[in-house]
């Protein structure tokens, strides 16, 4: 049996943790150090920081962030404004382990290019956003869901395989936030194009979820945000991360030895 | 009190923050004279092994590691790309290493990964270990979080201390001597790898 990475995605803005619906209609959730915490000792396996409003407010706010990652004892990447490899390496000697672009990774290929180059491959994730537009074509969206992006997503993700990213997390605007599940057609497109490790985003509400996105979506690895932090859709927040046993029996035994590249 | 060698190439903000949440004294150096003056030494180290040692010997540290590390025995804990740099020789880069272990640091071989295993290996891997002082009272099953692409091949298998599975199985800790490499990285590997750096911290170093 092989474990799969089941990464929380945690969103940051307005000085706190918050959570979207679509890229839209934030909610706050309070400090996230708390959810942090909580994270650590439910032994995560990973953690992403989103700051969502960096890249519109032209500032990272690397003291919040070392105050944060501090509580983290698992591996942390950050998105969230990164335009420059000083900035990267800001971030590095504060105590993260990977850069997530987004917007970058469309606008300045180059920056992935050149934090690899320094840091390695595996320090560097190009996050992907992809919506349906009017025509009902996949588009990417950068800027926070708000612009689109020439590239569709299969020509950004391996343009960004080929710049030197590590891996891929893909998030599906239309399913973030609505417990619906993954939409594993468009993981399998992006999956099967690239050789480095996908991470499906945007849609789980149940470990059920988790599985397909493997199994029929061809992914490495898995994330999930209002999942991790709301009991249910519409409901109270609740920071929670499913037991390692719940994870073996409903997920990572249900994966064929063969059915992923991991 | 434990030095972490610093050479613009570690995760240092991650070992020190561990070691500080551990209770464990710890200061960051690339200094060849505090290294000179240290009892015990932690190598961090990410990226291009290559890189990595030109960098220690532009700033001179090459010696200075290899001669207290032999001639004064001080203990030296390697993480991840610093327990490859304990080597005598890396694929990556094809260049020496640190030379403080007899093994070889080899590229993962593809044609072994025959369940279409990515590389890098990436993620968190169930790791069994020798019955050693280093791995006292680790929770088990123990599992530590690993990225790498390349891997050490030990001389002496009785210099091997902990095992990993990707695509095979293959050494992912070393210890010979006062020296010992692990290929994961337990400052980010939640209360295994505190419990690892502890032992560190407070094990003793027999000849």
């Amino acid at each position: 049996m092989k474990r799969i990475r089941v990464i929380p995605i945690l969103l940051l803005a307005q000085s706190g943790m918050v959570k979207t619906e679509r890229f839209a209609k934030p909610r706050y959730l309070g400090d996230p150090i708390n959810a942090v915490k909580i994270f650590n000792e439910k032994r995560a396996d990973e953690l992403v920081l989103l700051d969502i409003e960096a890249t519109a407010k032209g500032r990272i706010e690397f003291d919040w962030i070392s105050d944060i990652v501090s509580e983290a004892f698992m591996p942390i990447g950050y998105g969230g404004g990164v335009a420059s490899v000083e900035q990267a390496a800001e971030l590095f000697k504060r105590g993260v382990e990977k850069i997530v672009v987004n917007t970058a990774a469309a606008e300045n290929p180059n920056l992935i290019s050149q934090i690899a180059a320094r840091y390695g491959n595996q320090a560097v994730v190009a996050s992907i956003d992809v919506k349906m537009n009017f025509w009902k074509k996949s588009r990417v969206y950068t800027r926070n869901g708000r612009k689109e992006a020439a590239a569709d997503p299969v020509t950004l993700a391996r343009a960004c395989r080929d710049a030197g990213a590590g891996e891929i997390i893909l998030t599906s605007i239309d399913r973030e936030g609505t417990f619906g599940g993954y939409d594993t057609a468009l993981l399998e497109t992006v999956a099967s194009a690239v050789d480095i490790p996908v991470v499906a985003n945007g849609g789980a509400g149940a470990v059920d979820d988790f599985k397909r996105a493997v199994t029929e979506g061809k992914c490495s690895a898995v994330a999930a945000s209002s999942m991790f932090v709301f009991a249910k859709k519409d409901e109270g927040m609740l920071i929670s991360y499913p037991s390692e046993q719940e994870l073996q029996d409903k997920f990572w035994s249900r994966i064929p030895r063969s059915g992923a590249g991991i | 009190m434990i030095t972490i060698i610093e050479y613009g190439l570690g995760n240092l903000g991650s070992i020190r923050n561990m070691l500080v949440r551990s209770g464990i004294k710890c200061t960051v150096s690339g200094d060849p004279d505090v290294i000179q003056s240290a009892s015990r030494l932690i190598l961090p180290g990410v990226g291009h092994f290559k890189f990595a040692m030109d960098t220690l010997h532009e700033r001179g540290l090459v010696t200075v590691i290899q001669q207290r590390v032999r001639e004064a025995r001080v203990p030296l804990l390697g993480i991840c790309l610093g327990g490859q740099l304990i080597g005598r020789y890396s694929e990556e880069g094809d260049v020496a290493g640190l030379d403080l272990v007899p093994m070889d640091v080899v590229a993962f071989d593809r044609a072994r990964l025959t369940l279409g295993e990515k590389v890098p290996h990436m993620g968190w891997t169930v790791t069994p270990h020798a019955d050693i002082p280093l791995f006292a009272s680790v929770q088990q099953p123990a599992r530590y979080y690993y990225v790498h692409s390349f891997h050490f091949r030990c001389d002496d298998a009785h210099d091997e201390i902990a095992w990993a599975e990707h695509g095979y199985r293959f050494a992912s800790g070393v210890r010979h001597g006062n020296v010992i490499g692990v290929q994961f990285h337990p400052e980010k590997s939640h209360v295994y790898g505190q419990q690892l750096l502890r032992n560190f911290a407070a094990m003793e170093f027999g000849a």
